[in-house]
């Protein structure tokens, strides 16, 4: 599978609370979520955002709350995916969990700039970017961690183990 | 090769001898919890798997407590859906308003969590139960909701950093400093992905309440969990209130560590973490003169009896000044009852502050204290990133609950020794 789109770059250590503002988390509605995806980091990105796009950033992305609603405001925005240097664990988990591909490069947080073209080969974990014609290499992900992508996600590969022990 | 506390264990779960760094495994889970933000998106999730109950009855906990009593409409909808989901499976540990506590003071003090448990939590500072020496770790719901179901989640074994913190501690300086200057040390992911052991003499000698603190901001260097190793005093905290048997762990002496750090408490005062992050620290003299509208005491940091005794120490016989709002929170309605018998709220209630039922309330900006535009609040929580507790354009500086008192009576940040 290929993601494509244009980038929107961000810093390092972009929290959760810069991601979806507790705010809103009187709700879980993803609509109303991504509506306010990223506002405090940048006010005018809900607006900004098209489908497809690709968030860019720093270190440590999604830093502070276990809240899901932050991965579920960025992929219900529309965006794609997301690059970064690296991500908090809890964020990093939950992404995969939820279905919003992520990917750790720490040469193309550096390389890519704003509004670059990017392409993204998910299996083969390679970064292209179109712009500027240079091609950068994700982190492998873990087998395990895979699987639960080609199941779609947590719930559907632990719906399968327990539909193996006969409990669902 | 010896063992880390934390490597023990994650392999007696897994029903291993031994694990290493790195290594992918499938553990037991001795408690799973959520609250009334993260649990109504895993009741959603789970009841997508398809099972029709959940793994145990007496270990799935559910605690309102982030937005209750319910702040709106749209807050009541979600504490309901957890209660419903609560009443529907016989869960023996759902704690309504009246009865509960932020999660993370009440199951220590309920008896829910002891030593060498694996708790995993849809809520950040789950971390905190490693201050009991058990291992606990912040998830997100989906997470939840498949331990919900299964009983068990995977985890990658942590690489452990050491903490050594030697020296006495100097008069005021509280579990809350040592975590902040580590914090400053290491910055806000200067663990990420690992373990933070502490120990040293200082924390041997510190209280439950004073380890609690520390663990609980470990998520704050982007740890998995923190850790300390349980003693007699861990025995004297448990004892009577563990609901069930517990282990003691500790690391063996030729453990491997990927950093160790040492620190000398003698030296140290009160810290300040200045915005918009928990790595930002200074001593409390060096930010002195920084005036506040607002200070706050509680949240799953600083909420514990340890933390109300140290305010109404520096609270005594003071008034808040007339441009500070103090809002006091004790952690628990336990905590609340024991604070009204020792005399606390007299005191609070003397020097002008106000008094909340336990809540999260202001500490993620939610309700109970939100700032304005502009304003700015030192508090005893453990995040200050830009608009934690309201508008995008106020500050919020963290310190110990004897620095919040303190700076509520000065009207600008200040240490306990400024007041007279
Ligand atoms: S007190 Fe604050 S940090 Fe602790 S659980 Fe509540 S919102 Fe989270």
């Amino acid at each position: 599978m290929e993601l494509k789109g244009a980038t929107w770059k961000f810093g390092n250590d972009v929290d959760t609370d810069a991601i979806i503002p507790a705010r809103y988390l009187n709700t879980s509605d993803p609509r109303e979520l991504a509506a306010h995806c990223m506002e405090d980091a940048d006010p005018q990105f809900p607006q900004k955002v098209k489908a497809g796009d690709i968030i860019v950033a720093g270190k440590n992305f999604g830093c502070g709350s276990s809240r899901e609603h932050a991965p579920i405001a960025i992929k219900e925005a529309g965006v794609s995916c997301v690059i970064a240097k690296t991500f908090a664990r809890i964020f990093y988990r939950n992404a995969f969990n939820i279905g919003l591909p992520i990917f750790e490069s720490p040469e193309a947080a550096e390389a890519i700039a704003e509004g670059d073209q990017v392409a993204v080969d998910v299996e083969a974990g390679i970064i292209r970017n179109i712009t500027r014609n240079e091609e950068y290499r994700a982190t492998q992900v873990p087998p395990f961690m895979q699987r639960i992508i080609a199941a779609g996600g947590l719930i559907n590969y632990v719906s399968e183990r327990m539909k193996g022990n006969g409990r669902v | 090769m010896g063992m880390t506390i934390t490597e023990k264990i994650l392999a007696a779960h897994a029903g291993k001898e031994s694990v290493q760094p790195g290594e992918l495994v499938n553990v037991r889970v001795d408690l799973a919890l959520g609250n009334d933000i993260t649990a109504p998106v895993a009741i959603r999730e789970f009841e997508k798997i398809g099972v029709d109950r959940v793994y145990d009855r007496d270990r799935v906990v559910l605690v309102p407590d982030h937005f209750v009593p319910n702040k709106d409409i749209k807050s009541a909808e979600q504490a309901k859906s957890m209660r419903e989901f609560a009443r529907k499976h016989c869960l023996t540990n759902y704690f309504e308003v009246g009865r509960m506590g932020i999660e993370h003071c009440l199951l220590p003090e309920q008896g829910l969590v002891g030593p060498g448990d694996l708790v995993i939590g849809a809520d950040s500072h789950t971390c905190t139960y490693g201050g009991l020496g058990a291992f606990s770790t912040g998830v997100g719901s989906t997470d939840l909701a498949a331990a919900m179901a299964l009983g068990e989640t995977w985890l990658k074994v942590p690489e452990s950093i050491k903490f050594i913190y030697h020296g006495e501690m100097p008069e005021w300086v509280t579990g809350k400093d040592l975590i902040l200057y580590t914090i400053g040390k290491i910055g806000v992911d200067g663990a990420l992905y690992m373990a933070m052991e502490f120990t040293g003499p200082a924390v041997e000698k510190m209280s439950v309440d004073g380890r609690l603190t520390m663990a609980n901001m470990a998520v704050e260097a982007g740890a998995k969990n923190g850790i300390a190793a349980p003693d007699q005093i861990t025995r004297a905290y448990v004892e009577g209130r563990a609901k069930r048997p517990y282990t003691f762990y500790s690391s063996d002496p030729d453990a491997l560590y990927a950093q160790i750090h040492e620190f000398d408490v003698s030296k140290m005062e009160p810290a300040v973490a200045m915005p918009h992050l928990p790595e930002n620290v200074k001593p409390v003299s060096q930010v002195a003169g920084v005036t506040i509208d607002q200070a706050v005491i509680g949240s799953c940091t600083n909420g514990r009896m340890d933390d109300l005794r140290e305010a109404a120490r520096v609270l005594k016989g003071h008034k808040v000044n007339g441009n500070v709002r103090l809002l006091i929170i004790p952690g628990t309605q336990e905590i609340y009852r024991q604070a009204m018998r020792e005399g606390l709220f007299e005191i609070f209630l003397d020097s002008g502050a106000a008094i909340s039922t336990p809540t999260c309330g202001p500490c993620l900006g939610g309700h109970m204290g939100i700032l304005a535009k502009g304003e700015r609040s030192i508090a005893t929580t453990n995040r200050n990133f830009v608009g934690r507790m309201g508008h995008p354009g106020s500050e919020v500086y963290l310190s110990s609950p004897s620095v919040a008192a303190a700076s509520a009576i000065l009207g600008r940040i200040g240490a306990p020794w400024e007041v007279k």
